[in-house]
């Protein structure tokens, strides 16, 4: 990884605040061009904040409000990432989803859901009946009163797609900063200096504020004002790898105005998903699990698939979305500077991150920043960690991490990339390793010895 | 039919899964082979490093680590073949499937598949999610092992035999013990162990509470129960609440006991899928590693009748049993029980609601090994009868 050790007073053509799924996806476009780029990032790798905890699903958008801005970045973002995955080793698979109602009255919002699926230009919503959603789904619970297939909707690795974009910017020339985060800025006539935690300093001719939770922080510092992040905290409970074969496809919810309420969805990685709550808070940190989240999750995933609740569970993750006032994104420029914010990016921004990037670019362009076509774009290739495609221990390499079958050679990998591994989270990421039902119970001691970092790391 | 023509596979190289492959090879069975995905065969006692070991199998007292290699040695010295750091991916009753895609075929499979310790997360324990989370099975090996450094002052979740085997194992790491959290309202384990440590190392029990919410953003700060009670430290260490390593026999369909967790077995180990046995932890989470032993022992026989074209069992169920006992596996010397309270009472076995045999009466303690001897007939049910 390129570092900063001082400041860097030349400044940069495009400095992108916020290593997020969103923040990458911009650095990564804008590295195909013959441009200067820092992507700096307050945490201590790619993809740490919202991006962390995610359902992990490529959505086509048919639940968006039509006419949104959310809704046509989702529908062009869907096309960009599942063309571009299998490119990159993100792993990604056509499950389908299928929205079930639970009652007369959610039953009753189906075909306005097609409708609105319609307006937003998919097609393949198919509204079926209760008998058709058991033939699809036998082991969901009592008490269907319909459904609707989307056949499209995908599953997503949520934590390969950050660190491929900021991996395929990295090998294009983009300066990725870590644990860098922007505590002040000066907007002069033609460059802005952003000043970072430990003092140093960052100097771009354009900012592209990508800073997720903390998005409106940066938005102000800049006079800008309009939005308010106030985090929604979502928990996800993953059941183990032997609960897949109880689901088919994603199964949603009849969503609200607040949230798209508790999914069960299968993981690229064969586990299943259960969630995510949506709560309300202050902290902008606080990324722990609550008892009162975890046992209103398993109370509904017991009546949308009771076996599942028999099932281990493997991990629980919390994470923040950025939620605001405004149910639509904040997307916005500033000539005078030199400026372009992408706020408000909640669970949808992992689907809509490549057109974000877009958006951004035409928005840099818009406001002044002129592109030229590097000569030539260097292309990368991560190791699939998804199910669906051969993992490196089926041919041979030694396993280390035996519940995710993850091999030494992974990990010894992940620890050297472009972009790497510098703690369990990270490495967890990249490579599954730790990640699995044990949670280090038979690999924590060998993977620290691989690694050779303390357990603490 | 001939023994020597036969290969038999074991899956897992613990004490049970070497135990058998000797114990098979010195049967006569021509062939068989021990598949191990560790780089040691040995199993949990490799990084047990305290005496206790050996008793009732070799008949004498070793540290776990000696065991283990000992177990390995009588093994290699009766002619089995062990593949270290090779996994299985598949079983059936003809053979399994290692992760590379290789079949390797058998007569019979034994599963050895052993035991865990269920994590934070299985155990859906609320909070933030820092690093100094470990359960005893990590800390053994990462100070036994490896020689590193755990933590600085933990408290261990649990307050049975693994759980002062957790506190022992920290407190050769340099990492002392501030406290023992059980939801019970006792300790487990022996009053012997439970004395040394109130007055030696003054360690206090906190009993009826769960840990509500663990605190902390990078490494652990603290832990706060449900009683409302904060208890500052940097390690939180999970004991006990074990659940087999059952992946393979139900991704192979065995039948299973849905309270262990593990497959259901016969008195003779034998599991619904003809051809598949299973024996130690994976069908009594948790015993001693000389009991699994003593499993691999007695499987050999029956895998022996197996080979010589003996008849597979039509039914192979769980045992039934009653409140409060919560579950009952065979293992080599009888049955194996676990209760969910402290209850004293006399232990009862009942076919069709008759009794066939009412045990004396005792003291019955839980997350500790309940041995019964009588036989259990088949289709008996186990319940307990209180009183004093």
């Amino acid at each position: 990884m390129a570092h900063v050790a001082t400041d860097r007073i030349e400044p940069f053509d495009v400095v992108v605040v916020g290593a997020g799924v969103v923040g990458s996806a911009v650095a990564r476009l804008l590295s195909h061009y013959d441009l200067t780029i820092a992507l700096v990032e307050a945490g201590p790798d790619v993809g740490t904040g919202t991006s962390k905890a995610n359902t992990a699903i490529l959505h086509t958008g048919f639940d968006a409000p039509p006419g949104s801005v959310e809704a046509r970045l989702v529908a062009r973002g869907y096309a960009l990432l599942r063309d571009y995955a299998p490119t990159v080793g993100i792993s990604i698979e056509q499950t389908g989803a299928v929205l079930v109602a639970w009652d007369d009255e959610q039953a009753s919002t189906l075909t306005t859901l097609r409708n609105k699926a319609q307006a937003n230009g998919y097609m393949s919503a198919e509204i079926i009946d209760p008998v058709e959603v058991y033939a699809l789904e036998s082991h969901l619970g009592p008490g269907v009163t319909g459904g609707m297939v989307v056949p499209d909707e995908h599953l997503i690795d949520p934590w390969s797609t950050p660190i491929a974009f900021a991996t395929e910017a990295v090998a294009n020339g983009c300066v990725l900063l870590t644990n860098a985060q922007v505590v002040a800025c000066d907007s002069g006539d033609e460059i802005t200096m952003l000043h970072i935690v430990d003092g140093r300093r960052i100097a771009a001719r354009f900012v592209v504020n990508a800073a997720g939770l903390h998005g409106d922080t940066l938005h102000r510092m800049f006079g800008l004002d309009g939005y308010t992040i106030r985090p929604r905290r979502g928990e996800l409970i993953v059941f183990d790898k032997l609960a897949r074969p109880l689901l088919q496809r994603t199964i949603l919810p009849v969503p609200t105005a607040h949230t798209k309420g508790v999914l069960v969805a299968p993981t690229v990685f064969g586990n299943v998903m259960l969630g995510p709550t949506a709560d309300d808070i202050d902290d902008r940190t606080a990324t722990g699990s609550t008892r009162d989240g975890l046992d209103g999750l398993l109370a509904k995933g017991r009546r949308i698939i009771p076996a599942l609740i028999d099932e281990e569970v493997t991990a629980v993750y919390a994470g923040l979305r950025a939620a605001t006032e405004h149910s639509d994104y904040q997307v916005s420029d500033d000539a005078a500077l030199r400026y372009v914010g992408l706020g408000g990016i909640r669970s949808t921004g992992l689907t809509a991150s490549m057109a974000l990037a877009e958006e951004a670019l035409a928005r840099l362009q818009s406001i002044g920043l002129t592109v030229v076509d590097r000569e030539t774009i260097v292309s990368i290739g991560l190791q699939p960690l998804g199910e669906a495609t051969l993992r490196p221990y089926q041919t041979g390499g030694r396993i280390v991490c035996h519940c995710e079958r993850v091999t030494a050679d992974e990990i010894t990998a992940a620890c050297a990339a472009a972009v790497p591994a510098r703690d369990f989270d990270g490495l967890r990421r990249r490579t599954r390793a730790l990640a699995g039902r044990c949670q280090g119970f038979y690999c924590l001691a060998e993977v620290c010895a691989l690694t050779g970092w303390p357990v603490d790391r | 039919m001939n023994l020597a023509d036969r290969t038999v596979i074991v899956v897992g190289g613990g004490p049970s899964g070497l135990s058998a492959a000797a114990t098979m090879r010195n049967a006569g069975i021509g062939r068989v082979v021990v598949v191990e995905r560790e780089r040691q065969a040995g199993g949990i006692p490799r990084h047990t490093d305290h005496l206790g070991f050996a008793i009732r199998d070799l008949r004498r007292v070793m540290s776990g680590p000696r065991y283990a290699s000992r177990l390995v040695d009588i093994a290699a010295r009766s002619g089995v073949e062990l593949l270290t750091e090779t996994t299985v991916t598949d079983v059936s009753g003809t053979g399994v499937t290692l992760a590379d895609g290789t079949a390797i075929h058998a007569d019979s499979v034994v599963l050895a598949t052993g035991v865990r310790e269920r994590p934070r997360a299985a155990r859906l324990v609320p909070g933030d999610r820092p690093a100094g989370v470990f359960t005893t099975g990590s800390i053994q090996q990462l100070t036994a092992l490896h020689h590193r450094q755990v933590g600085r002052r933990a408290v261990i979740v649990g307050a049975e035999h693994v759980s002062f085997s957790a506190m022992s194992t920290l407190r050769h790491g340099g990492c002392e013990t501030a406290a023992m959290v059980t939801s019970l309202p006792r300790h487990q384990t022996y009053a012997v162990l439970r004395m040394a440590t109130a007055t030696r190392y003054r360690v206090p029990i906190h009993t009826e509470v769960d840990v509500a919410e663990i605190v902390g953003r990078r490494r652990v700060e603290a832990v706060i129960l449900t009683d409302g009670s904060r208890i500052t430290c940097d390690t939180v260490v999970f004991t006990g609440d074990w659940i087999p390593d059952h992946e393979l026999a139900r991704r192979c369909g065995t039948g299973m006991d849905r309270v262990s967790r593990s497959p259901a077995i016969s008195a003779s180990f034998e599991t619904s899928r003809p051809g598949v046995f299973a024996i130690g932890n994976l069908v009594h989470p948790a015993e001693t590693a000389d009991l699994c032993a003593l499993d691999g022992r007695v499987v050999a026989p029956s895998v022996a009748r197996w080979l010589m074209g003996g008849l597979w069992p039509h039914a192979v169920a769980p045992l039934a049993v009653e409140p409060p006992i919560v579950w009952a596996a065979p293992t080599a010397v009888g049955v194996t029980l676990r209760v969910a309270e402290f209850v004293t009472g006399r232990l009862q076995a009942s076919v069709n609601e008759t009794p066939v045999w009412t045990q004396r009466r005792q003291r019955f303690v839980p997350n500790r090994a309940i041995h019964i001897s009588q036989t259990v007939p088949v289709g008996a049910s186990l319940s307990l009868v209180r009183g004093r």
